[in-house]
């Protein structure tokens, strides 16, 4: 997830405007509604994720870019008509902001787009192109206001871009940290207060007669405080696990809390028990004990089990696959990641572990467990050797030293989601080679990792995840045909890496606990091709056969042919869950009819039509209207071949930057672990110290005034050096640096990132002071252009970083630069 | 530029008019509609069977879905797609399957005149109306109540009296409608309910699907074999193999 944006700049000036009289810019309106603006992108992705899935939400970034494009373009064509009446412009914009953020939002719910009906309904595409149109507004309306100050009050850009970055990094981290007090739609109604009350300032600052509608805008900021719920309420899809179980008799909601990482819910069910046992054996006799459904987001339940300290009710948690390695260790030390609402822990308590420590991510989660509903659930978390902490997965391990006996890694993402493929821009860094080799090293002798996943047909993820088991075992030098095991139900399936070799007592304990629950063995040393594909029959023994194929040497063949992308995710490349391969796709859609489309990932497919969506689109509401600017304006000063020179430049760099902040959001999110402060810190760090160095670049041009082309060059061998230099360093300096506590890890990253970001924030308005000395009739082209570029880019960043990884995105991106420097406009 | 934003208004109506959908339905010929499906599935069974060397889709199971009407089962708003090889929403969050893939459920559970057959997840009622021409006993349990209630009302209107409906949990099955030869599990459900093997006859199927709604990837048969013991089958409705490709 990267919210991001160009810098504004200076707007457009086509030559032969007068400029009126001005007073002072309204800057603080400007901040107002440029904070307003960035933390109502932000907010948009966290909404999705909530009433959809997870990969719409990134969608939500090139809307905010396109908005801004389009208002410069708007702006341009339109200037005389606006800065005539600048102050009441100004205000409109804002106050449309203020209406249309929250209208538009409340309406897009409406339109009922339904992301898993696209492969079959035609008018799905339509849908989300209406939903397009509704969330574009506000940022267009948002925008104009603000590209109309640049465009008024020429004199002063650097003060105004300073207010309006400064904005922008206040709106994002505002936003999260509003996320944490209010719910997703109080935040909403918020944004479109500060709307208003940017449009209420700005006609402050003018005469007497203003001062009515001025007080009129100041009680509209107060009218969104007093929406009816009914009109804001969240609708989650009908198709989200939360919506489909409140179509039961007697369910209802009990508990709701929200915060950045999630709203979770907590369902109970007062006639029919929810039973959830995934993977349950089908020897099984008995059924779970009651429940309370922990959602989050609406999916992903995660149950609550009543627990009143008595062993027997648990029983069942003996019965399903990630149970297994409780069955090769005698009274384990067990690290359970990803605890939720405590399953994992009741079961390692059942098996008589000596000591549980927990992670989960989510505090509330943990606090509904422990306070909330002590008395239901035996505060699982506080019983005799079990110790919960709050943190990421991967970022707790690396911290900390401990060595364990088991790690425990069951069911963490939903099952539906997962099927469908609704994860697969996610990147991950829990499945990476790297992140096993971390989680291998904090293992005992003898000691063993076990992951469990849901099963999707035809096999991918456990393929995928055994391949990056063996890489991780191969890198830390040990010989991974021994130290793997691999089981599976019908629903879930469980591998286990020990570090160090399996023994005959191991296999003899794993063979009987498979046979006595009908689970089916893929892969053990020894294992002898008869034992597999009995209980749970595929047409071929598909994982066995995987399994061998990857750990013997024709593993690089198997792994190029095989219909899905199987190759191990690494650090670099961290998009497990993305399976999706060009060549499988015209043998499934021939297969659309027989039910072979639902066989694809899908995820992927989306970014690509979002791609040529943000193409097409971009062009026609940004570069198209410029054209006929240009043309109107046409300067016969202007020197010929100077046009693709500036074109060539603002692509470049539009290109680069959003390429570089975007690679290095997702790299700063393994150091960071936890995604909210990883988002919060490097974007505002971007945003920041891009907008001072466009600051200090202003003071270089002014100094400079033989306009040479030094200043560029010298920005670009910067950024050169840095990403290059960081490219190389950081992947170690991250493990240096992942034992530290938080605050310094996020003083650290800011440190780290000011320098590049800095250097990021003067090609843009040097390249647009220099446009603009030599032929003015192209600033408004430069700016479109530049528009355009940043919207695409948003989303190629994550494509390329799918298949190629973010070194070859970043290297891309200083190529970019160099040849920015190259054509940049004499 | 006003006409620039009438234009761009009127497309914004003429896209709202497409979404709102075709007025009215008396036009469509349900009958030669059906006819058109039940020639598609025919084909793609021959597809499949020649693929696998296998014949693949009981010709009864085809007659039946020739038979039934399954623009009766689907909403008012749906009506234009409902013979089409495509699932469809019926609210609450639920669907009705492809007719392709009903087909092949169907099939797999091997109805055969004088059978009992269980059904979790009653929906729109379609696959209950199928069984009920295929079975002698069909006992059907949705646990959503208006969906049950529609359905209910759809299988008497439509003369499947034979079709026993019931509102409430599936999970412990229909004791006094068993033991069954066939039990068909479309409601989501974590693991197998015990209480259902149980009620199924040594010999006897269970299938369901395996997916996210609109999006179910494979199949799934229980057989009880006739000591008692358990077996799965997952059964992908394309041969999708081999999965390395040609060489």
């Amino acid at each position: 997830m990267a919210p991001a944006r160009p810098p504004t700049g200076p707007a457009p000036t086509p030559s032969g405007i007068a400029v009126l009289p001005a007073g002072a810019p309204p800057v603080l309106a400007v901040l107002l509604l440029s904070s307003a603006a960035m933390g109502y992108e932000v907010l948009l992705t966290r909404l999705f994720s909530i009433i959809l899935w997870h990969n719409f939400a990134y969608m939500m970034i090139s809307v905010a870019l396109l908005g801004y494009g389009a208002a410069g373009t708007f702006v341009a064509v339109a200037q005389r008509a606006l800065l005539r009446h600048f102050d009441v412009a100004f205000a409109t914009g804002a106050a449309l902001f203020g209406v249309t953020s929250v209208a538009g939002f409340a309406l897009a719910q409406r339109v009922a787009f339904n992301p898993l009906e696209i492969l079959w309904d035609p008018g799905q595409p339509l849908r989300l192109l209406v939903v397009y149109a509704l969330l574009f507004v506000p940022f267009f309306c948002a925008a104009t206001s603000i590209c109309l100050t640049f465009t008024r009050f020429t004199g002063e850009p650097h003060r105004i871009y300073s207010f309006d970055i400064f904005g922008a990094g206040a709106g994002s981290l505002g936003i999260l940290v509003a996320l944490f007090l209010l719910t997703p739609t109080d935040a909403l109604k918020l944004l479109g207060s500060l709307g208003f009350a940017a449009a209420a300032i700005a006609l402050f600052r003018g005469s007497v007669r203003r001062r009515l509608p001025a007080a009129l805008l100041v009680a509209a900021v107060v009218t969104p405080l007093l929406l009816p719920a009914e009109w804001v309420r969240l609708r989650l899809s009908d198709y989200k696990e939360l919506s489909q179980t409140l179509n039961i008799a007697g369910t209802r909601i009990v508990a709701e809390h929200s915060s950045p990482l999630g709203v979770v819910t907590v369902v109970e069910s007062a006639q029919v028990p929810f039973r959830h046992a995934p993977g349950l054996s089908l020897n099984a006799t008995m059924e779970p004990p009651p429940q309370l459904a922990v959602f989050t987001d609406g999916d992903g339940m995660s149950p609550l089990t009543r627990y009143d300290g008595r062993r027997e009710p648990l029983a069942y948690l003996d019965l399903v696959t990630s149970a297994l390695p409780f069955h090769l260790l005698r009274e384990p030390r067990v690290l359970v990641l990803g605890a939720g609402a405590g399953a994992d822990v009741l079961q390692a308590l059942y098996h008589g572990a000596r000591a549980i420590e927990a992670v989960e991510l989510n505090p509330q989660v943990v606090d509904l467990v422990q306070r909330r509903f002590s008395g239901f659930s035996g505060a699982p978390y506080s019983a005799p050797g079990v110790r919960v902490r709050i943190g990421e997965a991967r970022g707790f391990v690396a911290a900390h030293g401990d060595r364990y006996d088991l790690i425990q890694v069951a069911l963490l993402d939903a099952f539906g989601a997962s099927s469908a493929g609704l994860y697969a821009l996610s990147e991950s860094y829990l499945y990476t080679v790297e992140a096993l080799q971390e989680y291998l090293a904090h293992l005992e002798p003898g000691g063993m990792l076990a992951i469990t996943r849901w099963v999707n047909l035809p096999p991918r993820d456990i393929l995928k995840l055994f391949g990056t088991a063996a890489a991780a075992l191969e890198r830390n030098g040990a010989a991974p045909a021994q130290q793997l095991a691999l089981i599976r139900g019908w629903k879930t399936a469980t591998l286990l890496v020990k570090n160090g070799a399996f023994t005959p007592a191991d296999i003899a304990a794993l063979r009987e606990f498979c046979r006595a629950r009908s689970f089916d063995v893929a892969y053990f040393p020894g294992i002898d091709a008869a034992e597999t594909n009995r209980y749970n029959v595929l047409d071929q023994p598909d994982f066995h056969e995987g399994a061998l194929a990857l750990l013997g040497n024709t593993r690089d063949t198997f792994v190029e042919r095989y219909k899905f992308d199987i190759a191990p995710a690494t650090d670099d490349r961290p998009y497990f869950f993305h399976f999706f391969k060009w060549r499988t796709l015209p043998e499934l859609l021939a297969l659309k009819d027989r039910g072979g489309l639902p066989l694809l990932e899908w995820g992927y497919p989306v970014l690509i039509a979002t791609l040529v969506q943000a193409v097409a689109v971009s062009v026609v509401l940004i570069l198209l209207p410029l054209k006929f600017i240009v043309r109107r304006t046409e300067d016969p000063t202007t020197p010929a071949g100077l046009a693709p020179c500036v074109a060539a430049y603002f692509l470049a760099i539009g290109f680069a930057f959003m390429f570089v902040e975007i690679a290095f959001i997702q790299k700063f999110l393994l150091l960071l672990s936890h995604p909210l402060y990883a988002v919060a810190v490097v974007l505002c760090s971007f945003l920041l110290f891009a907008g001072l160095g466009s600051r200090y670049s202003g003071r270089l041009h002014t100094e400079n005034a033989k306009l040479s082309r030094r200043p560029v060059t010298a920005a670009v061998a910067a950024i050169g050096a840095c990403g290059l230099v960081y490219l190389v360093v950081l992947p170690g300096l991250f493990r240096l640096l992942m034992p530290l506590p938080d605050p310094f890890k996020v003083a650290l990253s800011i440190a780290l990132i000011a320098p590049l970001a800095f250097a990021m924030g003067m090609p843009f308005p040097l390249g647009l002071a220099r446009t603009a000395a030599r032929a003015p009739a192209l600033v408004p082209w430069a700016w479109g252009v530049n528009g355009c570029a940043s919207v695409v880019a948003a989303i190629l960043a994550t494509l390329l970083a799918i298949h190629f990884g973010f070194a070859v995105v970043v290297v891309l991106a200083v190529l970019l630069y160099v040849l920015a420097a190259a054509v940049f406009p004499r | 530029m006003t006409e620039q934003f009438l234009g761009f208004g009127r497309i914004l109506a003429l896209l709202l008019l497409a979404l709102a959908g075709p007025p009215g339905h008396a036009q469509y010929d349900f009958d030669a509609q059906r006819r058109e499906m039940v020639d598609d599935i025919n084909a793609l069974a021959r597809e499949t069977a020649a693929e696998t060397g296998r014949p693949s889709l009981d010709p009864r199971v085809i007659a039946v879905l020739g038979k039934v009407q399954r623009h009766r089962f689907v909403p008012e708003d749906q009506l234009s797609a409902a013979y089409r090889n495509r699932p469809l929403p019926i609210g609450y969050g639920q669907t009705i399957s492809q007719p392709y893939i009903v087909a092949l459920m169907t099939d797999l559970m091997n109805v055969r005149p004088g059978h009992a057959v269980l059904e979790i997840g009653t929906g729109s009622g379609y696959q209950a109306a199928i069984l009920g021409e295929l079975a002698q006993t069909v006992c059907t349990i949705e646990i959503v109540e208006p969906l049950a209630r529609q359905a209910e009302e759809r299988l008497r209107v439509l003369g499947y009296a034979r079709v026993r409906t019931r509102i409430g949990d599936g999970y412990y099955g229909w004791e006094d409608c068993g033991p069954f030869d066939s039990i068909i599990v479309t409601a989501a459900a974590s693991h197998v309910p015990p209480p259902l093997i149980r009620q199924l006859k040594p010999g006897g199927r269970m299938v369901i699907p395996i997916g996210a709604p609109f999006l179910a990837q494979h199949l799934m048969v229980v057989e009880k074999n006739p000591d008692g013991t358990i077996v799965t089958r997952q059964v992908l409705p394309v041969r999708f193999v081999p999965l390395t490709g040609k060489h």
